[in-house]
């Protein structure tokens, strides 16, 4: 009784965006309520994207900073040092210190500021209302808080770049004791602090973004919009968002821990502890492990949280640019729910080797390897589409295909680091860090490339310069095997992640050569990034303008709305939809877009 | 509420688009999602107390640490967290009272019952606000642990870090369901709800407050009772 009122009033809010909407074609905005403070999911999308790209900029800059000192560990590089500081560079080499910090906050930004806020918030926030076809988030107010959240973390980790300690260094994954015990490093005192701090307002931003997500597919979707008709790149960020809403919690309490470790004299973490210089440490009874498990219950998570919009993305580039419907559309959703399920039960197979037990890690093995089962369905169902297809070249789909390319060379790694007993001899190699990177790490940001250079139409009114998106796809495509690729072998050889100079190994040195090649290609391939970043910003202003309302010829309802559409997206009424999302080539029709009414004479598909 | 696709007629079409599945507005949705959330939080939290505690040899027994009452003395186990409990679970009867009175649109009883369920959570928030000033008399709080394991051996300090880390984590939520509560009153007083011809804002913080005493439920279990 109670809720129909309450939805009466829901469509009421409706009609009075609708309104505003109106309005506005005549009404000025501030530039305060129209490019900062914004409700308008499109515009908030587009500060989750610029934000990203400057976080990728830093992250991707610290990698280049520390290859500078894996590549060539004896050069001086005194210009540096007048550039960044002594702390950072001292002698003209990165100092220990620095490339410690340089490593962590590069892992911790990649992660959760570029891939995880960048990315998901990116997409989520452009795509699930214009392609369930809604005028806006459902708490368009708390989607704003969201950005904010994420605006204000990443300042704080910003600012973790300037104090007088440095930055946090022991690792993205912040384990006790070094995060635990002030003392244990130069990182450990004031840049963690702003680490925690950073990433609590992070996990808040996390929060309520997925709980908009969720809320906004499950009940705002178009008449005639039913759950399987959603184009993948819905259900993806649908997963995406419920990933983040169960797992991130269990990080939340992995800190609350850590602070009262840190700064109020319990012992959750630690026990048995000696520093030099400082002498045993009071704190007994408490385990490191208790905080690997709490951070890998959201650590695994995380990894899908980061690949599931790139590969829903992924299935709806790749369909809409080879002019079939997406294989296996069923079984895709299948797929990513058995992903998302299966994410939450392989967390401790990050800890093989950290004493658990091992049956324990028989049982990990198992359910770690059965991840292959609907990876490979995803897969095979990518390349199923591409057969035979009509294909079209764009960079868009270059990128899509690329992702694949990549998601299947690191996927299968993950065979081998996925079995407890082969883990042992290959556990914080060289070979883990090409196996994630592969699979997670550049397979997501080719995901990303990807709906960049294909939703770009749709938020700026403007294409992107074709000719730097085809230098910028094989560059990078190139440069991530070649960087990646021979790290496999350093780390089969057993040389170890983390360290800061491999050259005074006897059993390392005859990678000096190889790392110095790696460090070069990563030079090469970061300078394309910047290319990447030009063409962005100059295609904002200056690309060719978007004409046609359908440019990619596509069936989905974005691309119904006006080229640049206003806050409340549509127009006049809402579309009704009447068919599922990939009509493609359908009785001797290039494509049928979601709104147009099943025909008389149409044979039976969905 | 309890309109679902299982009770939903054959002609409406509820996972189709264009309305809730659900029959929810979408405030509703979030806040089941964020209690999902919320639940997993405490979970990691009392899962981590439950195997740091299996992991350790010995632990203070309960029924020697909480055996004082206000007024009486010690001598009382459990018989103050028992009556901190009741008070809990009142305000919760109350609070759905007060949920009924707004689909009633009953405003004097919305207002009276969210009154008992303020008063309710103000005054578990004053037991527990007294039992912590009691520990800490007797030595007790984060990093310090005067009691001895139930075999008389000497305990660590997780015993008194987990009980202060959680119980506090579970009163701030009580806190903040209390504030939440009287801005439901202040806006129920405003006539914000008759205006809106709804009281959906009570239903959600309902919601979140038996949430809040159903956590009480586990960690009361964990640290008095097991």
């Amino acid at each position: 009784m109670s809720n129909e009122i309450a939805l009466g009033a829901g469509a009421g809010l409706t009609t009075e965006l609708a309104h505003e909407h109106h309005e506005h074609h005549e009404h000025h905005q501030s530039f305060l309520t129209k490019y900062v403070f914004s409700t308008d999911h499109k515009m908030i999308s587009k500060q989750f994207l610029i934000t990203g790209i400057v976080w990728a900029f830093i992250g991707g800059l610290m990698s280049v900073l520390f290859r500078l000192q894996l590549g060539y560990p004896d050069a001086h590089f005194y210009w540096l040092q007048d550039v960044l500081g002594k702390f950072w560079v001292d002698d003209g080499r990165i100092t220990p210190q620095a490339y410690y910090a340089l490593v962590t906050i590069h892992g911790t930004v990649m992660i959760f500021f570029v891939l995880t806020a960048g990315l998901s918030g990116t997409f989520a926030n452009f795509l699930i209302p214009l392609q369930i076809g809604a005028r806006d988030m459902a708490s368009p107010f708390m989607n704003m808080l969201s950005y904010w959240f994420f605006a204000a973390g990443g300042l704080v980790m910003l600012s973790s770049l300037f104090v007088q300690t440095g930055p946090f260094s022991g690792g993205w994954v912040a384990y006790a004791p070094l995060s635990a015990v002030r003392d244990a490093s130069p990182g450990s005192k004031t840049g963690m602090d702003l680490w925690l701090i950073a990433m609590i307002l992070f996990v808040v931003s996390s929060l309520m973004g997925g709980l908009n997500y969720v809320a906004t597919v499950l009940n705002m979707r178009t008449k005639g919009m039913s759950m399987t008709r959603l184009p993948l790149s819905i259900w993806a960020l649908f997963f995406t968002a419920v990933i983040g809403i169960l797992s991130f919690p269990v990080l939340f309490s992995g800190f609350i821990l850590l602070i009262f470790d840190r700064n109020f004299g319990t012992s959750f973490y630690l026990s048995d502890i000696y520093i030099n210089g400082v002498g045993a440490l009071p704190n007994e009874g408490g385990t490191a492990i208790l905080y690997q498990h709490l951070f890998w219950f959201l650590g695994h998570p995380e990894v899908y949280i980061v690949l599931l919009p790139a590969m829903g993305m992924a299935s709806e580039i790749m369909s809409v640019n080879s002019r079939k419907p997406i294989f296996g559309y069923m079984a895709m959703i299948g797929s990513l729910f058995a992903i998302c399920i299966l994410s939450f039960m392989v967390w401790a197979h990050h800890m093989f080797v950290s004493g658990m037990n091992p049956f324990v890690g028989s049982v990990f093995v198992l359910l770690t390897l059965l991840i292959a089962v609907p990876s490979s369905i995803k897969v095979f169902n990518w390349l199923t589409t591409l057969w035979r297809g009509n294909i079209r070249f764009t960079p868009g789909m270059l990128f899509t295909i690329g992702f694949v390319s990549l998601f299947i060379s690191g996927g299968l790694t993950g065979i081998w680091v996925g079995n407890s007993a082969i883990d042992i001899h290959l556990h914080d190699t060289y070979f883990v860090i090409a196996h994630f990177h592969l699979v997670m790490g550049v397979a997501s940001m080719f995901g990303m490339f990807a709906g960049i250079y294909h939703w770009f139409p749709k938020m700026y009114g403007r294409y992107m310069n074709n000719t730097l998106a085809y230098i910028h796809f094989w560059i990078t495509l190139i440069g991530a095997y070649l960087i990646f690729w021979p790290m496999h072998y350093e780390g089969l050889a057993g040389m170890p992640r983390r360290y800061y100079d491999y050259s005074s190994w006897e059993s390392f040195k005859q990678f000096a050569e190889l790392n110095r090649f790696i460090s070069t290609v990563v030079i090469i391939t970061f300078a394309t990034q910047i290319l990447f970043i030009f063409n962005f910003f100059y295609s904002i202003f200056k690309g060719r303008v978007v004409k046609d309302k359908n440019p990619w010829g596509a069936t989905t309802l974005e691309w119904t709305t006006p080229i640049r559409p206003g806050h409340g997206n549509w127009d006049g009424e809402i579309p009704e939809v009447h068919r599922w999302a990939y009509d493609y080539n359908k009785d001797g029709r290039e494509f049928i877009p979601q709104t147009e009414p099943i025909g008389a004479d149409e044979t039976e598909h969905h | 509420m309890s309109t679902t696709t299982a009770t939903a007629t054959a002609t409406t079409k509820w996972w189709s688009g264009g309305r809730s599945p659900f029959n929810v507005e979408y405030g509703k949705i979030m806040m089941w999602y964020f209690l999902m959330s919320d639940a997993f939080t405490f979970g990691a939290l009392l899962i981590s107390y439950g195997t740091t505690r299996f992991a350790t040899q010995g632990w203070p027994d309960p029924n020697h640490v909480f055996n004082s009452f206000p007024g009486l003395g010690s001598g009382y186990p459990l018989l103050f967290v028992s009556l901190m409990t009741f008070i809990l679970i009142l305000s919760s009867v109350t609070m759905v009272l007060a949920v009924q009175a707004g689909q009633n649109m009953n405003k004097r009883a919305v207002v009276s019952n969210l009154i008992f369920t303020i008063i309710g959570g103000l005054a578990f928030l004053g037991c527990q606000a007294w039992e912590w000033t009691h520990l800490h008399h007797e030595g007790a709080w984060w990093g310090r642990n005067p009691f001895l394991n139930a075999d008389g051996t000497q305990s660590t300090t997780n015993f008194t870090n987990f009980f202060f880390t959680i119980t506090g984590f579970h009163g701030f939520h009580v806190f903040s369901g209390v504030v939440i509560n009287i801005i439901m009153l202040i806006m129920t007083l405003n006539n914000t709800f008759e205006k809106r011809g709804h009281y959906l804002m009570i239903e959600k913080a309902g919601l979140y407050w038996h949430f809040v005493d159903l956590v009480w439920v586990f960690v009361f279990t964990c640290f008095y009772l097991v």
